[in-house]
């Protein structure tokens, strides 16, 4: 290797490092206060204390938040991922007329600005008075994380030779048996991922689970909730558990979508 | 349809939308018989053995499997095996697993699926890989495990599609080795697909030629090569000199027939109903060329020398007359080495009259 190249590679360290800490000071600055037993965020630091932690511990409202959520997150996974299974072996498997509008379709709830998600979620379902209740914000998730699970298995089917499905079939295996022994199989370390990427954007939607959620509030409606009554340390508690659980299944998701054939050598 | 027959294609037609695959396929092939279907890609050899695997669907006739009109069952209900271009092997499952599979599906019970498996793990010389991922067997290994994984259930047929055209030279003879004892072995149908002519006439005991959906011959490899039957698999099997010629008149033992640059005698055999102003094509193939250098009085057609190739022990000299004929002679190197041949060097051609061959598709 060059010197000069040395030095260009020296700078693109520097710059990630640069971006790294932009991107993670603030959730650092935020776990560093979580542990601090001042009443106030400021330096210097006052003593290393647990007592935000055991705060938030003790606080029912928190309880029924975070088990929202979980209801919410988990049930949101397997419906988005069981749909965007769908959506993505359809594209794979089948050419028919308007496929490229079922695509956009199937694919546009990201690109929606949540607020007006939110807003007509909460329109349409109060409608069919199914506002303000865990279902509602299930359904309102369910709809924003599909084409992310979509987008995931599409991604797998797209690294598979077609003419393994011909096999099986040639094989004597009929669609059904197909779909079990071949195309799941072989889109497993997809679906997993799948079901782990929803279930982290439905941990952290926020916006439109304002909406809809009525009573039924998910932890980040909570915290929302807590910032608006007192500026507490606690909120620091929280943040580093939520930003902790959140990162866990993205990592999670990330290793099952490491290429597994690269992996294997 | 013939007692032993297997498969009858019976004026089959297949249309993908306008464009015609396969048109008017109309062949049985013999119970126990190893035929090759070959031909340049997209002349519809693939679209064949894919109707008679049950993955296409004929647009017209019927395809018949050991009897029986087998139109529209799909793959799963018949037992027509394929070996894939690509293998299509399950990245997913271990080597024992993806032999196991078509017993998995059509129910056998674990102990037998296992026993069954092996037996064919040991006969393709595989079963120390067994508990093996795909993606750690060689090129080779693989080859035997996509056969081993469509023998399994014991079919009266099996369909191969180009199997070999990944492996590198040598392998690939050795393959052929190996599918050729299978086959006899076993007594079962191949039907083998190939756009190698090497691969075709050295499995195959009769080979289909195939082009833009048509089929130009079936015939044993020895019928084809002495005897193609029009202009297509002449130029296909790439070796023989075309001429087109008229007939002139009886002469001894033949017809003569006047061509570019000179004329010749077409022994009778090879021209039984002619008369004079009748236009036929015949060839001779480059091995039966003789080449000399130019003389005073010459029998022969005079020729430029154009380049030549070496192919092993021959050389194939590529020639072309004043007119532009082109004419190929495949000669020893010994027997060359009285010829200046030089490119641009003139060279008088010359053949036989029993090595002249006529095209009677054309």
């Amino acid at each position: 290797m060059g010197n000069e190249s040395k030095i260009i590679n020296g700078w693109l360290m520097l710059h990630i490092a640069l971006c790294l800490i932009f991107i993670f000071a603030p959730i650092a600055g935020s776990f560093v206060f979580s542990l601090n037993s001042d009443r106030f965020p400021s330096l210097p630091l006052g003593e290393f204390s647990l007592e935000w932690y055991r705060a938030i511990w003790e606080d029912p409202l928190v309880w029924s938040g975070f088990g929202n959520t979980v209801v919410v997150g988990l049930t949101v996974a397997v419906i988005a991922t069981t749909l965007g299974f769908g959506g993505a072996y359809t594209d794979f498997r089948y050419n028919f007329f308007g496929k490229s509008f079922y695509l956009a379709l199937a694919l546009l709830p990201p690109t929606i600005p949540v607020v007006i998600m939110g807003l007509a979620m909460l329109a349409f379902l109060s409608r069919i008075n199914l506002s303000g209740s865990t279902i509602s914000v299930i359904i309102a998730h369910g709809v924003m994380c599909s084409p992310f699970a979509m987008a995931i298995i599409r991604l797998r089917l797209s690294q598979m030779d077609p003419d393994l499905e011909a096999a099986s079939w040639n094989l004597g295996g009929n669609e059904w048996a197909t779909l079990r022994h071949v195309i799941i199989p072989f889109t497993k370390p997809a679906i997993f991922a799948a079901l782990f990427i929803t279930m982290a954007v439905s941990f952290d939607e926020f916006a439109v689970a304002w909406f809809v959620s009525g009573l039924n509030e998910t932890l980040p409606v909570k915290i929302l909730g807590f910032l608006q009554g007192q500026v507490s340390p606690r909120i620091n508690a929280i943040g580093s558990l939520a930003f902790l659980s959140s990162i866990t299944l993205i990592v999670l998701a990330q290793l099952l979508l490491r290429n597994p054939e690269a992996g294997k050598k | 349809m013939t007692s032993n027959a297997i498969v009858k294609f019976d004026n089959v037609v297949k249309k993908f939308g306008d464009f015609v695959a396969v048109e008017r396929a109309d062949f049985e092939i013999a119970q126990g018989e190893f035929l090759a279907i070959m031909g340049s890609s997209g002349c519809g050899k693939t679209t064949t053995l894919r109707m008679l695997a049950g993955l296409e669907d004929p647009t017209s006739g019927n395809i018949y499997l050991d009897g029986e009109r087998v139109n529209g069952r799909a793959t799963w209900d018949r037992d027509t095996p394929m070996v894939w271009q690509s293998l299509a092997l399950f990245p997913f499952l271990t080597v024992q697993e993806n032999v196991e599979f078509s017993l998995k599906m059509r129910g056998v019970g674990k102990a037998e699926r296992s026993q069954r498996a092996r037996k064919w793990l040991d006969k393709m010389q595989i079963t120390e890989f067994a508990d093996r991922n795909i993606a750690q067997l060689s090129g080779g290994q693989r080859q035997r495990v996509a056969l081993a994984r469509a023998l399994v259930t014991e079919p009266k047929i099996l369909l191969l599609d180009e199997p070999l055209s990944a492996l590198d030279a040598h392998l690939k003879v050795r393959m052929q080795a190996v599918l050729s004892n299978l086959q006899k072995d076993l007594g079962i149908t191949f039907v083998y697909v190939t756009h190698s002519m090497s691969e075709a006439f050295s499995m195959a005991d009769r080979v289909v030629i195939m082009s833009r959906g048509q089929i130009e011959q079936i015939g044993t490899p020895e019928e084809i090569y002495r005897q193609p039957h029009n202009r297509f698999v002449a130029e296909f099997l790439g070796s023989a000199n075309i001429f087109d010629a008229v007939v002139e008149g009886k002469a001894e033992g033949g017809w003569a027939v006047k061509h570019e640059g000179g004329s010749t005698v077409i022994p009778m055999a090879e021209l039984e109903n002619a008369k004079p102003g009748d236009k036929i094509t015949f060839i001779v193939s480059a091995e039966n060329m003789q080449l000399s250098m130019p003389a005073a009085d010459h029998d022969g057609i005079e020729a430029t020398v154009v380049g030549d190739e070496f192919v092993g022990g021959t050389a194939m000299i590529f020639l072309e007359t004043s007119t532009g004929q082109e004419i190929k002679v495949q000669k020893s190197h010994d027997e060359l080495s009285t010829l200046n041949r030089k490119p641009g060097s003139k060279l008088i051609v010359n053949w036989t009259s029993e090595n002249c061959h006529v095209l009677p598709g054309e």
